[in-house]
């Protein structure tokens, strides 16, 4: 008796669980709806968002920035014997191109800004919720959303692809580095091979999908912070299922893009 | 003041009924400000002080009842014309909530982004509200570099500076000691006298409503308890009344 009672419970757990994440995933897509109806309406913030663009796009350079470097250069070290012991080091700037600019540049870097960019609005807009600057700004005839939330999007969906792009830059900087220094391979024999190798159905979906990735980052950071309640436990709360959902869905936004991709370009 | 019944009122709250499930907080409550008083409502924790105040800004909906600041229900508005409303209202926040990554005269410029104004009438107006709460040169610094003092008159100057009819005070002396709670209290009296405004206070603090009100309301369980003066409600016999002016 007592086992079915907990059998109960726990399915009961289970049900409110994705009840929750249902709702959730409602009020996500309320929250990107409002944001499609106030980004095409006066009055435009167009100095919060370059405020914002700076502040994402610079603050987030360092951080692209080694992690670009250390993935190329890890990428290349670790391919290098695989492709030695089938005679196929020449092959090594183009599968690394293809790799990095296809797929794990957009996703890591994506990833990295989710955990930077995505948790600083969560954190930023809870805080301000908290604290009552959002009731404030409100109060004294300003949109909040409109000057907070919109602009955020807006600076993640343009920042992310320049990022994404600067950080494939650099990991192939750190690639060409490793073949220069293992392979005797000139940086500029190694960025033909590299241009010869990528064409433009491997950059414009990339492109495409990392618009998509910032857009989610902006969307995710904004929804936790903006409806953040509970007080301080509240922001951290935010600030870190800002995180988890953001990666969650730059994962299944990975998933369905590569699918489309399949579709139009033939991978 | 005396003949208040022949005047129309610049804010009414009519028979306003809010309740969270089962939570009644307001159950039919209803004030009257005129031009150039200073009321102070006083109320218990969860009396529903807050709730009042913020479904008179439009921060959430009552679910019956009607608020009409000068002579308009904002229930009945667009939000363009509630907005514009709404800078004819200050409000100071119990937590100042000043903007965190803003500089002060930032804050202080903020409620005049919307209005087209030349920037030497900008500079002038945030100049002018910080000499009204002597604190010119705190101009550039930002809220953090701020004491709670310092916080809650740049805030008293954001809320006025667009020399607003109304002004809501969200319990401004709460969290600051007895010295800086008699300066804020002293700078609303300066504030009031200067711009003539009507002063909706919600304190907890006897001084202050002591002090600054011409008349008090005391709500307790959502609804008009007691009205009256300073001296009509302090030396009331009622036990609730009483408990109000115990410290």
């Amino acid at each position: 008796m007592i086992t079915h009672w907990n059998d109960m419970t726990t399915s009961l757990q289970i049900f409110n669980t994705i009840k929750k994440f249902f709702i959730e995933i409602g009020e996500l897509s309320y929250f990107a709806g409002r944001f499609f109806k106030e980004v095409f309406t006066k009055p435009f913030e167009f100095k919060e968002l370059l405020r914002q663009c700076y502040n994402m796009g610079n603050r987030s350079l360092l951080l692209v920035s080694i992690t670009g470097f250390i993935l190329g250069l890890v990428f290349t070290l670790q391919s290098r014997p695989t492709l030695m012991e089938f005679g196929a080091e020449s092959w090594m700037p183009s599968m690394v191109s293809i790799s990095i600019i296809r797929e794990i540049g957009p996703v890591i870097i994506a990833l990295i800004c989710a955990g930077k960019i995505s948790s600083g609005i969560g954190a930023e807009l809870g805080s301000m919720r908290v604290t009552e600057q959002i009731d404030a700004m409100e109060v004294s005839g300003t949109n909040p959303f409109k000057f907070l939330v919109v602009t955020r999007i807006m600076a993640a969906t343009l920042m992310i692809p320049l990022l994404i792009i600067y950080g494939d830059a650099i990991a192939l900087f750190g690639s060409s580095l490793i073949e220069n220094l293992k392979g005797d391979v000139s940086f500029q024999l190694y960025f033909n091979k590299v241009f010869d190798a990528i064409k433009f159905s491997d950059i414009i979906p990339a492109t495409i999908k990392s618009i998509f990735f910032g857009f989610a980052i902006g969307l995710v950071g904004s929804f936790k912070g903006y409806n953040c309640t509970n007080g301080t436990v509240g922001v951290g709360e935010a600030s870190n299922s800002a995180v988890v959902y953001t990666s969650l869905l730059l994962f299944v936004i990975d998933f369905i893009a590569v699918f489309i991709s399949d579709i139009f370009f033939e991978i | 003041m005396e003949n208040k019944k022949n005047i129309l009122p610049i804010l009414k709250i009519n028979n306003l009924k809010k309740s969270f499930g089962d939570n009644h907080v307001l159950n039919g409550f209803s004030i009257e400000l005129f031009e150039g008083e200073n009321l102070v409502l006083m109320g218990k924790s969860g009396s529903g002080k807050s709730v009042m105040i913020k479904c008179l800004v439009g921060l959430m909906q009552p679910d019956s009842g009607t608020i009409e600041i000068m002579g308009k229900d904002i229930t009945t508005l667009s939000q363009k014309e509630f907005n514009n409303l709404r800078t004819e209202i200050g409000f100071l926040f119990q937590g100042s909530a000043l903007y965190d990554s803003m500089t002060v005269r930032e804050n202080l410029e903020f409620p005049l982004r919307k209005q087209k104004r030349e920037l030497e009438t900008i500079e002038k107006l945030v100049h002018n509200a910080l000499i009204s709460v002597g604190l010119v040169d705190a101009i550039d610094l930002m809220p953090e570099e701020l004491s709670g003092g310092m916080k809650r008159r740049i805030a008293l100057a954001r809320a006025v500076i667009l020399k607003p009819k109304i002004i809501i005070y969200d319990e401004p002396t709460t969290g600051l000691d007895p010295i800086t709670a008699k300066e804020i209290i002293q700078l609303m009296r300066n504030i009031q006298q200067t711009h003539k405004t009507s002063s909706l206070i919600i304190t907890h603090d006897v001084d202050c409503a002591r002090v600054i009100s011409n008349r008090m309301i005391l709500l307790i369980d959502g609804i008009n308890y007691a009205e009256g003066t300073f001296n009509e409600l302090s030396s009331s016999t009622d036990k609730k009344i009483q408990a109000f002016f115990k410290s």
